[in-house]
């Protein structure tokens, strides 16, 4: 693998640019792996990554039915933060938040992790009580959150329109200065060739159909668009397309399957410092670096696979973003599109084994999973490194769908993001 | 947008108009009692959300306000047929084949 430099970055530019090599192999499937990694998300990707890097497994190879990033990594807002309600859920979120800090030199591939700011607006009594025991529950774990007024919300982002009489008036906000977004592509492909560099497979445009079990039930491998491909440990991380590959092993899962939507306006200079989002109104936006505001809503409202969505949801998030920022209202949107997120009962990942030997699934991250990928893939390589979960994600179980152990944070994370 | 048939109104309106329920045909248990711990997750929580067929109810909310169910495929989005509630779960099969 080259090494990315500043002085490898001139050596290129004084030779035109013409000898940048490819950054890692297309692989073909071999028969037999130690782990099969399904979807390659950052999740799956990070995993490989993981499990390579820290457990020496590198007989690993990732297969994704499409071009690695395409699923919803590629395709959502990239908002980054910590800040949700319980104890599980806060030590999950900022150990990815740990994870990010360094990340890019970890990958020596810049992910532009760009602490920014996300604040969350409050816009009635209610959000002020709930967001006001979030900073608290956040303080006592060590999460960074705090409480401003309306004043200081638009002195941290001057676009905010905090009059009185507005349509969805600001009450006050939450900042979580740690939070902010990354580029996704490179996030994946940062994790694809530092995976590929210490021996993992990528296999790309190849659709796992079936998770194929023996008579005693344990995984034997996987029956894809290429062949039966060997392997004792299978991991799925497919998102919105997990209880589809679950199906095929037998196994029903808590999910159910949503489109999300966001949009892009056409590149300004920059004008929008942080991250804005609001629960209320179902809207969010930050500014990427190449000058596009980048816009977010909610889940349409019925189960779908067709990545696409509806139009009176783009219309509601439109029009609550020219409400709060009436600076914005003359904006020319560029393009729109949906991902397919899935969705648990209690708006929380199951990470984990599952109650077929061999099988490891990591799913459920619905519409905010981006923030969590170095932590999802980390945690994801311990448990199928060592067939068990990191205490981290030991709460993030299926059985607790039986148990009732719910983690519910439907109120940290029922706006997409 | 999705347009979508009431089988109430017996007219095809704008998706805004509705509001969608969950998965059809999934039966309150008769008797709560006996359910183990795990038929409780069935019911409560186990849905197919399947990639294709998809049974599911609506309500149109800003209509009459009645429930009705819907077949959808859920890759195209398409309907493929509404119908009231409290009627049984049609076969698709069958419908395919009287069609054609
Ligand atoms: C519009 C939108 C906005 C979002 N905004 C945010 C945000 O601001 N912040 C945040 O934290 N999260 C956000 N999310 C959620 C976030 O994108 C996801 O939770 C996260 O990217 C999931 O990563 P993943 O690697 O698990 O999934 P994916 O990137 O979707 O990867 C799954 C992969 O599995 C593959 N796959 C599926 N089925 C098969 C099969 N049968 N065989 C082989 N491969 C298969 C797919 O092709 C895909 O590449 C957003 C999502 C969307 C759609
Ligand atoms: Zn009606």
């Amino acid at each position: 693998m080259t090494h990315y430099s500043a002085f490898s970055l001139l050596k290129n530019a004084l030779s035109g640019h013409k000898n940048w090599r490819e950054q890692w192999p297309d692989a073909q499937p071999k028969a037999e792996y130690d782990v099969i990694i399904v979807g390659a998300g950052g999740h799956g990707l990070g995993a490989a990554y993981y499990l390579a890097k820290e457990h020496g497994i590198t007989n690993v190879a990732v297969i994704d039915k499409g071009w690695l990033g395409g699923g919803n990594t590629g395709r959502n807002t990239t908002i980054i933060r910590s800040n949700y309600l319980y104890d599980e859920s806060a030590k999950l979120y900022d150990h990815a938040l740990d994870l990010w800090e360094d990340l890019s030199q970890d990958l020596n591939y810049n992910v532009m992790y760009s602490k920014r700011g996300v604040m969350m607006l409050a816009h009635n009594v209610h959000d002020i009580q709930s967001f006001k025991r979030h900073i608290h529950s956040n303080r006592l774990n060590g999460v960074d959150n705090r409480w401003l007024t309306p004043e200081e919300a638009k002195e941290f982002c001057p676009p905010l329109n905090i009059s009185k009489d507005a349509r969805y008036p600001v009450m006050g906000a939450a900042l979580q200065m740690r939070a902010g977004t990354a580029r996704h592509d490179a996030v994946a492909w940062g994790y694809a060739r530092a995976a590929a560099a210490r021996g993992v497979d990528i296999i790309q445009n190849c659709p796992v159909i079936a998770i194929r079990r023996g008579p005693d039930g344990a995984v034997q491998g996987v029956d894809t668009a290429k062949g039966f491909i060997k392997a004792k440990k299978v991991a799925v991380s497919t998102a919105g397309n997990t209880s589809v590959v679950m199906q095929s092993a037998g196994l029903r899962m808590p999910l159910e399957s949503y489109p999300l939507q966001a949009l892009v306006s056409e590149p300004v200079k920059p004008v929008f410092p942080c991250v804005v989002m609001s629960n209320t109104v179902h809207a969010y936006i930050s500014q990427s670096d190449k000058g596009e505001l980048v816009i977010g809503s909610g889940t349409d409202q019925y189960v779908s696979y067709s990545q696409r969505g509806g139009l009176p949801l783009i219309e509601h998030t439109v029009a609550a973003i020219c409400e709060v920022f009436p600076i914005f209202s003359r904006m020319r949107m560029l393009r729109k599109w949906g991902g397919i997120v899935d969705v648990t009962p209690d708006r929380s990942p199951i990470l984990g084994k599952l109650p077929v030997k061999g099988l490891y699934v990591n799913c459920g991250w619905g519409t905010g999973g981006f923030k969590a990928t170095p932590g999802a893939g980390h945690l994801l390589a311990w448990t199928v490194a060592k067939d068990e979960p990191h205490p981290i994600n030991a709460p993030f179980t299926l059985e607790r769908f039986t148990t009732g152990r719910l983690i519910d944070e439907a109120a940290a994370a029922a706006v997409a993001h | 947008m999705l347009l979508i048939h009431c089988p109430y109104c017996d007219d095809t309106l704008p998706e805004p108009e509705f509001a969608y329920a969950g998965e059809a045909h999934i039966a309150r248990p008769a008797d709560p009692m006996a359910l183990s711990d795990e038929e409780w997750k069935n019911f409560l929580f186990i849905r197919s959300n399947p990639r294709g067929t998809h049974y599911e109810r609506w309500r149109h909310i800003h209509g009459c306000g009645r429930f009705f169910n819907a077949i959808r495929d859920t890759v195209s989005d398409k309907f493929v047929m509404t119908y009231r509630a409290g009627e049984p779960r049609p076969n698709l099969d069958a419908l395919k084949e009287a069609a054609e």
